[in-house]
C-alpha cells in the first residue's frame, strides 16, 4: 500500500436538509391544492406573507441559540413584555413616533435577553431551566406592570398598522421586508464575521473552542442578547399585524412556533449545524401548514398536533442522518 | 555533539503532583528548533503530563520553563498557542460542522482588527499552508466525516497558520492506518525542514526509530535517559522503559485452576475489536496486557453487556449465553470493576455504607425497605475482610484515598458473590502499599475458585499475578502466553506490534 493520502474534496451535499424542507413545502402545497384548488390564491399568499415575519425575525436569534448548543424558551414572553411596555407608552403618548416604538421595544427585549444570557453563561445554569424560569417571570411581570389590560386597536397608531398592509414594492408588506432584511443580515453575520463562525465552533465542540481561545461565555451571552432584541422588535411587528397588544395572547406559545421552525429547518438540536436558509424555509413550512389547514376545513385544534408531529419527524430524520454518519466514521475507524 | 544554539523550549527541574500523588519528578527537558524529540515511556510514565505543562494545560507544581531562553509562565493553552506552542491532541479537537478553512482560522481574531473575515484570502492562505505540507485536501471540504488522520492535518495546519514554532503531538499515530502514518511522517519531515521543533509521543519503538532525532525516556514520572536515536538499539529502549526489576511485593499464591468459566470465540464489535478469543477458568488469573486504547476495556464491556458483542460466541459455565445488558451479566455471576472509579465505580457523594451495599439492595431489603441492621453487618464484614481504612461507615466515599476507594468498589461487587471478576486497571492511581493489598486480595479470590480477568497496563503486575496473558494491539489479539513463557520484552513487542508500522519501518 502506498502512503499517498487520498484527496479530500469538497462535497456539495450540504444543502441536503434544506432540500428536505423545501420538498415538504412542495408536497403539502400539492396535496392541499389537489384537494382544494382554491388554496393557490392571492388570499393564501397574503396569509402566508403575514404569518412569516414574526417567526423569521425571532427564529434568526433562536437559530443562533440552538447552534450554540442552547435553547431559549422565553422568546414568547419577551415578545409580550416588550410589546406591552411600549404599548403603554403609545397609549399614553399618542404622538410617540413609530420608529421610536420599534427602537424602544428592541432595547427592552435586549435587556431581557441579556438577563437570560447572563444566567446561562456566567452562572452556567442549564439553559432550559433559566429560560423556563424567565418564560414565567417575564409573562408574570408584564401582567403586573401592565395591570393586565389590553392595548386596544384605537391606541395603536394608524401608521404602525399600515406597516402590515402597505407595501413599498410588489405588494409585499413592510413587515415582510423587515424580516427579509433581518434574514439577510443574519446570513452575512453568520458567514462573514468571527463571532458568527464562533457560534458554530462553540456548538460544534465547545472544548475545542475554549482551547482555541474563543470565549464561550461571551458567545452565549451574545446569542441570548440578540434573541432578546429580535423578540423585542417582533413585539412591534405583532402590534402592526394584529392591531392590538394583549397581555395573555401576545407572544403566548410563540417559543413553540419558533423552535419548530428552526428544527424543521434542519438546525441540529445538538448545536453546531444549521443555516439561515433552512430556518427561513422552516418558517415558510409552518406558514404553509398554518394556511392550508383552514382551507382543508381542518379545525385549528389540529394545528398544534400537526406542528408537533412535524418536529418529531424532523428530529427523527436528523438522528437518522447522524447515526449513518457515525456508522461510516466507525467503519473507517476499524484498523483491523 | 554539534552545537545546536539555544533550545526553543527548556524545562528545568519540573515536578507535578495531583492531590498529593507525584506524577513527574524533577524533569529536565530541552527542545531545539529543527529536531524531532521523542518522548518514550510506558502508560502512566508522565509523558502526557509533561507536554500538558509545556502547552499550558496546567502549571507545574515546581520548576521553571524557558521559552527562547527567557523564563516564562504559560498560563493557558491559548497563551501557549500565541507564543507558538501547539499541542495536537490524540483525538483531534476540530469542529465537525465547519469546513477546513474555517477550522483552521476560527478563533484567530488577533491577526486583524476587522470583525469580518475575508474568506477568499483565508482560503488562499489555507491552500498555501496545506500545499506546503503536501496535503491534498480541498480547503472548502467539511470536516465532518473526515478520518482522524485528516483532522490531524487540519489541526497541524491551524497551528502553522498561527506561526507555531513548537508542535507537540500526543500519540498521533494511535488511531492511524499504515498509509496515514506514512503521510504523517512525511509531514513531520517537512515541518522539521521548516525549522519547527517537534515533540513526538509514542510507545511504538518502530515509529520512534523512523521519525525521531533524539529520545527522552520517562519511567514512573522520572527521566531515566536521553539519547540520540541514531545508534540506539530497540532492546536498549525497552530496557529503559521497563527498567525496574519485578516488584518484590507481588507474590503469586498457589491457586488451583479448574474447569472453564468464560470463553469468548471470535468476538467482534464494530470499530472496537475483531477476532478476539479468550478463555478464563475457575481459579485462574488471566492478564490482559496492551497499550491504552488497544481495545481491552471494550472487550470487557462487551462481555459484560455494556456494549454487547456484534459477532462471536460467548460461553459461560459451559453454556452458550447471550448478554445484552449488565443486569444479565450480574445475574449470571459476573462482576466488572471499572477503570474509572470516580465515574463508573463509585457514587462519590454517597456514604461508604451505601456504596458497599448498592449492588445487593434487593437481597437485604424486605418489601422494598432496606434492613439497616443487615446492611450494617455486611459492610462491617467487608471493612474487616478488606481492611478498608475509614473513620466511619457514614463517611462519604469521596473522602477516601484511591486505594480504599478501590476496596469499597471491590466489596460492592464481592457482595454479589460473583464467580467471574473482570478487573479493569485495578491498581490505577493507588499507592504502593495499597497495591500490595489489592494483589493479596486478587490472589485470595483466585484461591477461592473465582475466575479473574485482569486488564492492566502495568507489566510487573501482569507478570507477577497472571496464569495466562493475552496481549492486544489495535483491537486485535497479538499474543497469548502461558505463565512459564512470560517475558516482559515479548509482551511489550506484542503490545506494540502494529501491523502497519512494521511495513512503514521496513521501507
Amino acid at each position: 500500500m502506498s502512503g499517498e493520502q487520498k484527496a479530500i474534496k469538497a462535497k456539495r451535499s450540504i444543502y441536503f436538509k434544506e432540500i428536505g424542507t423545501l420538498l415538504m413545502i412542495a408536497v403539502i402545497t400539492i396535496i392541499t391544492t389537489s384537494i382544494q384548488p382554491a388554496f393557490l390564491s392571492a388570499g393564501s399568499i397574503r396569509s402566508i406573507l403575514l404569518y412569516i415575519p414574526m417567526p423569521i425575525i425571532v427564529s434568526m436569534g433562536m437559530m443562533m441559540v440552538i447552534l450554540s448548543g442552547n435553547i431559549d424558551l422565553s422568546v414568547g414572553s419577551m415578545v409580550g413584555f416588550s410589546a406591552i411596555m411600549v404599548g403603554m407608552i403609545i397609549r399614553d403618548n399618542p404622538e410617540f413616533p413609530v420608529w421610536a416604538a420599534f427602537v424602544l421595544s428592541t432595547l427592552i427585549g435586549l435587556g431581557l435577553g441579556m438577563f437570560n444570557g447572563l444566567l446561562v453563561s456566567v452562572l452556567s445554569i442549564p439553559a432550559i431551566i433559566v429560560t423556563l424560569g424567565t418564560l414565567n417571570l417575564y409573562r408574570g411581570l408584564l401582567f403586573i406592570i401592565g395591570g393586565g389590560r389590553q392595548i386596544d386597536p384605537n391606541h395603536i397608531p394608524r401608521s404602525m398598522i399600515a406597516l402590515a398592509q402597505k407595501s413599498p414594492i410588489f405588494n409585499i408588506p413592510w413587515i415582510v421586508i423587515f424580516a427579509a432584511i433581518f434574514a439577510i443580515a443574519t446570513w452575512v453575520f453568520m458567514k462573514y464575521t468571527h463571532s458568527g463562525k464562533e457560534i458554530y465552533a462553540v456548538g460544534s465542540n465547545s472544548q475545542a473552542a475554549r482551547l482555541r481561545g474563543i470565549s464561550v461565555n461571551k458567545i452565549i451571552f451574545m446569542v441570548y442578547s440578540i434573541t432578546g432584541a429580535l423578540s423585542g422588535f417582533a413585539g412591534m411587528v405583532y402590534a402592526a399585524r394584529n392591531g392590538y397588544i394583549n397581555p395573555s395572547n401576545t407572544g403566548y406559545g410563540f417559543e413553540f412556533v419558533v423552535i419548530s421552525a428552526v428544527i424543521v429547518g434542519g438546525t441540529s438540536i445538538n448545536g453546531g449545524s444549521g443555516s439561515v436558509l433552512g430556518t427561513v424555509l422552516g418558517c415558510f413550512l409552518l406558514a404553509v401548514i398554518h394556511t392550508a389547514l383552514p382551507v382543508l376545513g381542518v379545525s385549528g385544534l389540529w394545528q398544534q398536533a400537526i406542528y408537533g408531529f412535524i418536529i418529531i419527524l424532523a428530529l427523527v430524520m436528523d438522528k437518522t442522518v447522524q447515526n449513518n454518519q457515525m456508522k461510516q466514521v466507525l467503519k473507517r475507524g476499524v484498523r483491523v | 555533539m554539534k552545537d545546536r544554539g539555544t533550545p526553543i523550549v527548556s524545562v528545568k527541574n519540573v515536578s507535578k503532583s495531583f492531590s498529593g500523588v507525584t506524577v513527574l519528578k524533577n524533569i529536565d527537558f530541552d527542545l531545539y528548533p529543527g529536531e524531532v524529540h521523542a518522548l518514550l515511556g510506558e502508560n502512566g510514565a508522565g509523558k502526557t503530563t509533561l507536554v500538558k505543562i509545556i502547552s499550558g494545560v496546567f502549571p507545574p507544581t515546581k520548576g521553571e520553563i524557558y521559552f527562547k531562553g527567557k523564563k516564562t509562565a504559560i498560563n493557558n493553552p491559548h497563551a501557549a498557542r500565541e507564543m507558538g506552542i501547539a499541542l495536537i491532541h490524540q483525538e483531534p479537537l476540530t469542529f465537525p460542522d465547519l469546513n477546513v478553512t474555517e477550522n483552521i482560522f476560527v478563533g484567530h481574531t488577533k491577526e486583524g482588527k476587522s470583525p469580518t473575515i475575508d474568506w477568499k484570502k483565508k482560503r488562499e492562505r489555507a491552500r498555501e499552508l496545506l500545499k506546503s505540507l503536501g496535503v491534498n485536501m480541498d480547503e472548502r471540504a467539511l470536516v465532518k466525516g473526515m478520518s482522524i488522520a485528516d483532522q490531524q492535518m487540519v489541526e497541524i495546519t491551524s497551528a502553522l497558520s498561527q506561526n507555531a514554532e513548537v508542535i507537540i503531538m500526543d500519540e498521533p499515530t494511535a488511531a492511524l492506518s499504515l498509509g496515514e502514518v506514512e503521510t504523517l511522517f512525511k509531514i513531520i519531515k517537512k515541518l522539521k525542514k521548516q525549522g519547527k521543533a517537534i515533540v513526538f509521543i509514542g510507545h511504538r519503538l518502530e515509529e520512534i526509530e523512523v521519525v525521531s532525532d533524539r529520545i527522552t525516556v520517562l519511567r514512573d514520572g522520572e527521566k531515566v535517559g536521553e539519547m540520540q536515536t541514531e545508534g540506539t538499539k530497540k532492546e536498549q529502549m525497552v530496557q529503559m522503559m521497563i527498567g525496574r526489576s519485578v516488584n518484590e511485593q507481588i507474590h503469586k499464591e498457589n491457586n488451583k485452576i479448574g474447569e472453564p468459566l468464560l470463553k469468548l470465540e471470535k468476538g467482534y464489535v464494530l470499530g472496537k475489536f475483531k477476532d478476539i478469543s479468550i478463555e478464563v477458568k475457575r481459579g485462574e488469573i488471566v492478564g490482559m496486557a496492551g497499550l491504552v486504547g488497544a481495545g481491552r476495556t471494550e472487550v470487557a464491556e462487551a462481555i459484560f453487556g455494556l456494549d454487547p458483542l456484534q459477532k462471536g460466541k460467548l460461553f459461560y459455565k459451559g453454556k452458550r449465553v447471550k448478554i445484552t445488558n449488565p443486569k444479565q451479566a450480574i445475574d449470571k455471576g459476573m462482576a466488572l470493576v471499572p477503570e474509572d472509579r470516580a465515574k463508573a465505580g463509585l457514587l462519590l457523594p454517597f456514604t461508604i455504607q451505601k456504596n458497599v451495599t448498592f449492588a445487593i439492595l434487593k437481597k437485604i431489603a424486605k418489601f422494598g425497605w432496606i434492613k439497616v441492621k443487615k446492611e450494617k453487618q455486611h459492610v462491617e464484614d467487608y471493612i474487616q475482610k478488606l481492611d478498608i481504612k475509614l473513620r466511619d461507615m457514614k463517611q462519604e466515599a469521596q473522602e477516601l484515598s484511591g486505594g480504599n476507594q478501590q476496596k469499597v468498589v471491590l466489596s460492592k461487587w464481592l457482595l454479589t458473590t460473583p464467580d467471574l471478576l473482570i478487573l479493569d486497571e485495578p491498581t490505577r492511581g493507588i499507592d504502593v502499599g495499597a497495591k500490595a493489598e489489592v494483589y493479596k486480595l486478587i490472589n485470595s479470590l483466585a484461591q477461592q475458585g473465582k475466575g479473574i480477568l485482569m486488564i492492566s497496563s502495568e507489566l510487573p503486575e501482569i507478570m507477577a499475578l497472571s496464569d495466562k496473558v493475552y496481549v492486544m494491539c489495535e483491537g486485535r489479539l497479538t499474543g497469548e502466553f502461558e505463565r512459564k513463557e512470560l517475558v516482559e520484552d515479548k509482551i511489550m513487542t506484542a503490545a506494540s506490534s502494529s501491523l502497519h508500522v512494521k511495513e512503514v519501518a521496513s521501507k
